[in-house]
């Protein structure tokens, strides 16, 4: 178990440098940053001074190094366009993209497995049929148009929630908060349901097929013919064998949530990393869209990570087969 | 004679589908006593384990039963529904799976398999359910038992497994086991233990035995009467002796002369011509006489023979004389 735990996380940190890499290939082969930064009236003097300042006339690896090293404490250089540290710059919108994907992913996960067994167990019936239905949409649907017809609908005509931004926010040491503010609260129910509805028609998609299949194991009909109450072969019998292959998925899309972010955020212009990375595109800021690129990758490799070690608390066959395996 | 614990009264079990009515049971009658063990053989389609499954009420839709009545310990169960039948499954009805390596959950150790279904069914504390739960393992030979509670399925070999497969079935001392070729998918080695314990349990509590199989040596080894199925059809029931023996109905003669003897030598094994006609596809009057060495006209045209009550052959021309069904 733990040289499994040691070997993932080493594989975890190969991946992290070969994003590192393709993060830091972008600093060389993406346009020149000084000509955005100095505008049409600069002399040859500044550019060469601005150069020296960021470092760009060093050899390719030095400068490789240099943004490992840095990436490793934290520091992602200057900001091109706003001239700050570009990890304060990350640590202002990271709350507001974290406190976003936490309340999608959680709506997503309890909705779509309570749906997914649902619709599982009450195959045949109308209201189930219903749900797979409509739950089409939420697989197909692009999620702008998902989130602009909200606005249309919620923001819009109806009036009740407000249309775009965060609200008001608390501000608990470095981190602000939309949990405690009504107005914040309000701000986050269109772009949660925005960014959550595929992930949640994905998972519920899958739940039911699994449990689908489950329910045709032997171990099921023996469950039954035990007269066990329906209730428990469905849920400790049932929901818990279908939990492997969704907690793959889910884990995976855990980190889509907050990775694809960016297209809600830009909708509802959410002041979270997403936006931050859109804006920076515009701008060829380069040192924030390598930190963003970084900061997503540690992300899914993280949770792929707790995603592998959640397998052995679930599936006790895994544990003894490692055990044995060293 | 002691009222049986299983009586089974015209029996039937239709399948609708979109070409006609398919009749995997017809008009099955038979009784088991407390303590017997019946083994019910034939081959594969002949509706054995469909009767088994009909008698615990667990047909999976659209299979249903059509006619005739199923009473156990002198309660008809035939009708009930839902809750009612869940209580008398595993309470008065157990069931053994063929293949325990997949009759068992996977992800639940065997001590909470076995607990939760001692408290479904038995007014006993948690406490209590767990010392049953030792004493039901330690009963059918698994040796440690206090200890052994706390493994997984996946660490018990294939015979320990199907011992705690028969623990599951027993622990809430049903009156009747329906063991639907218990045997079939273990070793040979482990076979005849297998057998051999599941008699010894039930003849101590006088537990009642449906015994499916296809394997003569185990119904010669282990039950008191042989009911022999064929195309849905009871064709012979008797007296294990008896039939295998002095066999009536031609087509358990077929079978016992294609069982393999070690006393038979090296000459080719008899075989029975051709196979099992599909249910669809059922030939006029005896449904055997295709294949049947006696067949005369009346076989081809009359409607088919049905058994006299409690024994005999439902045969035209039984191979013994004096147990004619009229």
């Amino acid at each position: 178990m733990l040289a499994y735990i040691i070997r993932r996380v080493l594989q975890s940190g190969l991946v992290l440098l070969i994003v590192g890499l393709v993060a830091f290939s972008m600093f060389r082969f993406v346009g020149d940053p000084v000509d955005n930064m100095l505008g049409q009236e600069r002399t040859l003097a500044d550019v060469e001074r601005l150069r020296d300042k960021l470092g760009l006339d060093q050899p390719f690896v030095m400068q490789y190094v240099k943004f490992l090293s840095g990436a490793a404490q934290g520091n992602f250089g200057v900001s091109y366009r706003q001239g700050r540290p570009v990890s304060d710059i990350l640590m202002e919108r990271a709350p507001a993209t974290l406190e976003l994907a936490l309340v999608s992913g959680f709506l997503a996960i309890s909705i779509g497995i309570a749906l997914g067994v649902f619709t599982a167990i009450r195959r045949n019936g109308i209201a189930a049929n219903l749900i797979m239905s409509l739950s089409l949409i939420g697989v197909s649907l692009p999620t702008f148009l998902i989130g602009i017809s909200l606005i249309y609908l919620f923001s819009v005509e109806l009036g009740w929630l407000p249309s775009f931004g965060r609200g008001d926010t608390v501000q608990i040491g470095g981190w602000s908060t939309g949990f405690l503010t009504e107005t914040g609260l309000k701000a986050l129910i269109l772009p949660s349901i925005t960014l959550g509805l595929y992930q949640m028609t994905l998972i519920m998609r899958l739940v039911r097929s699994e449990m689908l299949e489950v329910l045709r194991q032997d171990y099921i009909r023996f469950a039954r013919a035990r007269g066990l109450r329906e209730r428990a072969v469905n849920f400790r019998h049932a929901l818990k064998n279908t939990l492997v292959p969704v907690i793959t998925v889910t884990g995976l899309q855990l980190g889509s949530i907050i990775a694809f972010a960016i297209i809600t955020e830009t909708v509802f212009q959410w002041p979270g990393v997403g936006l931050l990375f859109i804006n920076a595109i515009q701008f060829v800021d380069i040192p924030v869209m390598a930190a963003y690129l970084m900061l997503i990758s540690v992300m899914f490799v993280g949770i792929n990570l707790i995603v592998d070690l959640l397998y052995f608390s679930i599936d006790p066959r895994l544990r003894a087969d490692r055990a044995g395996a060293h | 004679m002691t009222s049986p614990t299983l009586s089974i009264r015209n029996l039937t079990v239709d399948i609708p589908t979109r070409h006609g009515i398919l009749r995997p049971v017809d008009n099955v009658s038979y009784d088991i006593a407390p303590g017997e063990i019946l083994g019910v053989v034939g081959e594969s389609g002949a509706g054995k384990s469909m009767a088994g499954n009909a008698v615990i009420g667990l047909l999976s839709p659209p299979a249903h039963i059509a006619k005739g009545e199923i009473h156990v310990n002198g309660q008809r169960i035939d009708h009930l529904k839902g809750e009612d039948m869940r209580r008398l499954r595993g309470k008065h009805i157990g069931m053994v799976f063929q293949d325990p390596l997949t009759s068992l959950n996977p992800l639940l150790r065997i001590g909470d398999q076995l607990t939760e279904t001692i408290l479904a069914h038995l007014d006993v504390s948690r406490s209590q359910a767990e010392e049953r739960a030792v004493q039901a393992l330690d009963e059918v030979g698994i040796p440690g038992a206090a200890e052994r509670i706390n493994s997984y399925p996946h660490e018990f070999s294939g015979g320990m497994r199907q011992r705690v497969v028969i623990a599951l079935a027993l622990c809430a001392e049903p009156s009747l086991i329906i063991a639907d070729e218990p045997t079939t998918a273990l070793d040979v080695s482990v076979q005849a233990q297998i057998i051999a314990l599941l008699k010894d349990l039930c003849r101590q509590k006088g537990t009642a035995v449906m015994l499916i199989t296809h394997d003569m040596g185990v119904v010669a080894e282990a039950a008191d009467r042989v009911a022999v199925m064929y195309a849905g059809k009871l064709v012979e029931l008797g007296p294990v002796r008896d039939v295998l023996t002095t066999p009536r109905h031609p087509y358990t003669d077929g079978l016992m002369g294609s069982t393999p003897l070690a006393s038979r030598g090296k000459d080719r094994l008899h075989q029975i011509p051709g196979a099992m006609p599909r249910l669809d596809a059922l030939p006029k009057g005896c449904a055997f006489h295709p294949r049947c060495p006696l067949t005369q006209n009346r076989c081809k045209t009359d409607p088919k023979p049905t058994l006299a009550d409690g024994a005999g052959a439902a045969c035209w021309f039984p191979l013994t004389p004096g147990a004619e069904v009229a």
